[in-house]
């Protein structure tokens, strides 16, 4: 944590830091603080009272049948957006590994996704099942498929579960990538010469390897698509349609900023923050475990 | 690799030949739609290759802009200026407080440190409300620097600058010292050079997640004159109830697309490099 | 007067661990003081508390007549060679020895002319513009050295310089810092783990051990009269022989398992369990010989071969493991049994508790 060898103490750290930890009090403090004791008060529409309540936003909360519903439905929208842009990056990375010209043209051409922001990602999707006239969806409807997210739940999270997982592949890929050139070719040529095919020699030499890093991004990947695709779904469903799409932090969004119950929406925000703690704190300890070795 | 099986190796490369066009569908389609008319974007079978219209849609979007909005370039503007503060923002204050952490001994050390930590990959998406309200309060509504100072309030950087750090070797350190170098100096002179590849890296990351903000800005700006381009595309899908104007659309979406493109392409060595060698 | 005076200097480190016990050391100006010592005997603990890089914990320092406890490394006149050199790694060879000067406020073509001098000292000049990276290990070593020379310190310290080199270029490099010590007359303090290093470069070696100074001295000294068993065993290669023995009542012979070997001169100890040591080089075969041997390997290397015996005793118990050092070839085979003897001048005795020399 310290480096071995470091200044003494004087005015000078707390001048660096100051910057940072001022901020982090204003901007972050104070409003989580806020959050905090937002999410213990009842406010009337109008703001004009409040009255302190202990946890029965809280409590409310967990009895409120579409807040457990949302829970279920971001935990199985992450799972999805996860697995999806894992497993297609995956072995994307695995057949760059393999070929020896051409491994930069394709990392440039697969790192587009990486720039293009949510909403906008939201919306080249949104065009191509755009119902009646997207490219897509017409395709669809041409084989006798009827698509229109705007209306089938189950269409809609297909959708943002696409866009997200579409929008993840670059940077799951440039890891994968990373992960397995750095493995020595010389445990590969072994592997070789112990006469595995390339199938097994990937997993059962490649895959075990870069086991770490599969654990790095399945986490990293699971924290975006709880938080980072607020975007995607403004722009695609709106979680609609019926909720079919809402996930939590459009929640807090829909319920705090639409829906004006400032104490609800606090107690969402307080859970989400506990759970983001939570998932960093996991992954931190992961990652300090990691270089050490 | 090892055999040389032509046949492993063009299967390899089909497997990726399509993944690639699968992933780049959608940014074609996005300038197959930016180079048609909005008529010919409603007739079924839609075009799959590039129309004669795209400067056309061009001169009407950053002429004219789409109607009722704000000018393109004053969004593309906003955007910059908003993308840049982040990343110089947070760059600074973070290899400053990273630098504090990794390089002093002083009280307070652990705490400064955690206090850090707990804003580490906390998106203002979860705390949203009562940040605004801050915002709000500090009057920083529809300013550049209600736009991005909350922004810079994350740990990400300060992270991986720790990490950066102390992947430095100590003797160094203790050679500057000999060398007569003072703890700015040392800064300065050594400590930012030596790790330019990290910086490279969070700059393209910090330009990207600055000039890709959307919920935050959405939020705190009113003002017409304060829109960005990537907030822009919403409205213009929901402008009028009816079929949205896709090519104009398209259009704004490619050069919303393009500056953080070129950004990532462009940098693309340095980025891969200090991306998976920091993070990990 | 000294020019660097170490005087009761200790390191506890803060875990609590205590690297360096005691160490008092006068070296004088323009001298070449070796430090030895195995692994994790604190020479580097030792090296950098007189660069000001380890707080000294209690003791004092003085270079150049300055108490320098409490002064900044920059401040203690001293420059440093690190075992991985530790280049600036972003800065040109040139910058890379300028640096230090910089900071100085030296004028600029006082500078030049600086540095311009050391690497004609160095044949540096070809790679001025060149970064750390594009440079061989043994380039690396000589910016390294021009970067401490470059700023005329009183002192120069040295830690390992020579253990990232390949065997050939370590001697080469040796000699090179070695002729440019001498040149300069600079006071230097040179740590090492290698003994032909340390013999060869010292004008005085302190063989350091756990913590503890063993002994001070130049490496004739050090090589003749080893004040500790773990001097003797240290200095030489290979290792001197060790043989527990017993002395005789009256002190004018010693048992060495049935053989007694005969003294000049009595032994000033009150123990009769004494250690006997002799260099393998001081063993000659002689058929009248008192100590019996079982050859158990030979080494050829040419000009002298090595053998590995064995004491050949009836008692199992002092079946020690004896080297023998020959000039040339030898024809005995393994397993041949022979005879030895040494000259008494090179017999060397140490108390088996404390391992102290014992004088005869
Ligand atoms: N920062 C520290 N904290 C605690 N103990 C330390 C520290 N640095 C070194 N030590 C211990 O002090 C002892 C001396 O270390 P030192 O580095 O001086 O050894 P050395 O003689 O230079 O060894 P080597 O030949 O391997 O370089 C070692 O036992 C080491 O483990
Ligand atoms: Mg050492």
């Amino acid at each position: 944590m310290l480096k071995q060898v470091h200044f003494k103490s004087s005015a000078l750290p707390y001048m660096l830091v100051a910057p940072q930890i001022i901020i982090t009090l204003v901007f972050f403090m104070w409003p989580a603080s806020q959050a905090i004791y937002q999410s213990l008060l009842i406010e009337d529409a109008f703001g004009l009272s409040s009255q302190f309540v202990w946890f029965d936003n809280f409590k409310e909360l967990f009895e409120d049948d579409r807040y457990i519903k949302t829970f279920g439905r971001t935990l199985f929208f992450s799972a999805m957006v996860a697995m999806l842009s894992l497993s297609v990056s995956l072995v994307l990375a695995a057949m760059a590994d393999r070929v020896i010209r051409g491994t930069g043209i394709y990392r440039t051409l697969l790192i587009w996704p990486y720039a293009v922001a949510p909403v906008i990602a939201g919306a080249l999707w949104v065009f191509l099942f755009y119902p009646t006239t997207g490219i897509i969806s017409t395709f669809l409807t041409s084989m006798g498929y009827e698509w229109n997210h705007q209306l089938k739940g189950n269409q809609a999270m297909f959708l943002v579960v696409i866009a997200a997982a579409w929008k993840q592949i670059s940077y799951n890929f440039l890891f994968f990538l990373a992960g397995m050139q750095s493995i020595p070719k010389s445990l590969i040529e072994a592997a070789a010469i112990d006469a595995a095919g390339p199938l097994k020699r990937f997993w059962t030499i490649i895959f075990p390897l870069i086991t770490p890093t599969t654990f790095f991004l399945l986490v990293v990947n699971i924290v975006y698509a709880f938080f980072e695709t607020f975007g995607i779904i403004h722009v695609v469903t709106k979680g609609g349609p019926a909720n079919a799409t809402e996930i939590l932090v459009f929640k807090v969004y829909n319920d705090g900023f639409v829906g004006l119950d400032l104490g609800g929406s606090a107690a969402q925000s307080v859970i989400l923050m506990i759970l983001v703690i939570g998932m960093t704190i996991f992954q931190f300890k992961f990652i300090e475990r990691k270089v050490e070795y | 690799m090892i055999e040389n099986r032509p046949v492993s190796t063009a299967v390899s490369h089909l497997v990726l030949l399509a993944g690639v066009a699968i992933v780049l569908f959608p940014i074609w389609i996005t300038i197959v739609a930016a180079s048609h008319d909005v008529a010919r974007l409603l007739e079924v079978p839609l075009p799959l290759g590039l129309g004669d219209q795209f400067f056309e849609n061009l001169k009407q979007v950053v002429s004219t802009g789409v109607e009722g909005s704000t000018p393109i370039g004053i969004m593309l503007f906003n955007s910059l200026v908003m993308a840049l503060m982040i990343a110089f923002g947070k760059i600074t204050i973070s290899l400053l407080s990273a630098y504090a952490i990794v390089y002093f001994d002083f009280r307070f050390r652990m705490l400064f440190f955690w206090m850090i930590f707990l804003t580490l990959m906390l998106p203002v998406e979860v705390r949203i409300l009562p940040t605004y309200e801050v915002v709000a309060q500090l009057g920083m509504l529809d300013t550049y620097w209600g736009l991005t100072i909350p922004l810079i309030a994350s740990a990400t950087a300060t992270f991986m600058f720790r990490q950066t750090f102390l992947s430095v070797p100590d003797e160094l350190l203790e050679a500057a010292r000999i060398d007569g170098a003072g703890p700015m100096q040392f800064f300065f002179d050594i400590l930012i050079p030596v790790s330019r590849t990290s910086i490279a890296a969070m700059f393209v990351i910090l330009f990207i997640y600055g000039w890709n903000q959307y919920l935050w800005p959405l939020l705190i700006t009113t003002d017409k004159s304060m829109v960005t381009i990537v907030m822009s595309i919403k409205g213009m899908m929901e402008a009028l109830e009816e079929t949205p104007k896709w090519h104009h659309i398209m259009m704004t979406a490619l050069l919303a697309m393009i500056p953080p493109v070129l950004v990532v392409i462009g940098m693309q060595k340095l980025f891969v490099k200090g991306l998976t060698e920091t993070e990990k | 007067m000294s020019h660097i005076l170490l005087k009761g200097v200790e390191k506890i480190y803060p875990n609590g661990y205590q690297a360096i016990h005691g160490v008092d050391l006068e070296i004088e100006e323009g001298e070449f003081i070796v430090l030895v010592g195995p692994s994790g005997c604190g020479k580097s603990t030792l090296l950098r508390m007189v660069a000001g890089l380890e707080t000294i914990t209690s003791g004092e320092v003085h270079i150049a007549g300055r108490k320098v406890n409490d002064l900044e490394p920059s401040q203690r006149d001293i420059a440093m060679v690190f075992q991985n050199y530790a280049l600036y790694p972003h800065m040109t060879v040139y910058k890379n020895m300028a640096y230090g000067l910089k900071n100085l406020g030296t004028a600029k073509d006082e500078i030049n002319r600086r540095v311009g001098d050391v690497a004609k000292l160095l044949e540096l000049e070809d790679l001025m513009q060149r970064k750390p990276k594009q440079l061989s290990g043994g380039q690396r070593q000589r910016v390294a050295m021009g970067r401490a020379i470059v700023r005329k310190p009183a002192a120069f310290l040295f830690d390992e310089p020579l253990s990232n080199l390949d065997a050939k270029l370590r001697v080469q490099m040796r000699l090179v810092i070695k002729n440019l010590q001498a040149r300069l007359g600079t006071t230097t303090l040179y740590v090492t783990h290698d003994q032909v290093e340390a013999m060869t470069m010292a004008d005085r070696l302190l063989v350091l051990n756990a913590g503890i100074v063993e002994q001070i001295g130049t490496p004739m000294d050090l090589y003749e009269r080893p004040q500790t068993r773990f001097v003797a065993g240290f200095i030489g290669s290979p290792a001197m022989n060790f043989v527990e023995v017993k002395l005789s009542d009256d002190g004018s012979k010693f048992h060495i398992g049935d053989n007694a070997l005969p003294l000049n001169k009595a032994l000033d100890t009150s123990q009769s369990e004494i250690t006997f040591g002799f260099r393998p080089e001081h063993l000659v075969l002689d058929d009248h010989g008192i100590i019996p041997l079982k050859i158990a390997l030979i080494e050829h290397l040419g000009a002298e071969s090595i053998i590995h015996a064995k004491l050949n005793n009836s008692d199992d118990k002092s079946s020690n493991a004896i080297t023998l050092r020959l000039n040339g070839h030898t024809k005995e085979q393994n397993g041949n049994i022979v005879r030895a003897s040494i000259a008494p001048e090179h017999y060397h005795f140490f108390n088996q508790k404390s391992g102290h020399r014992i004088r005869s």
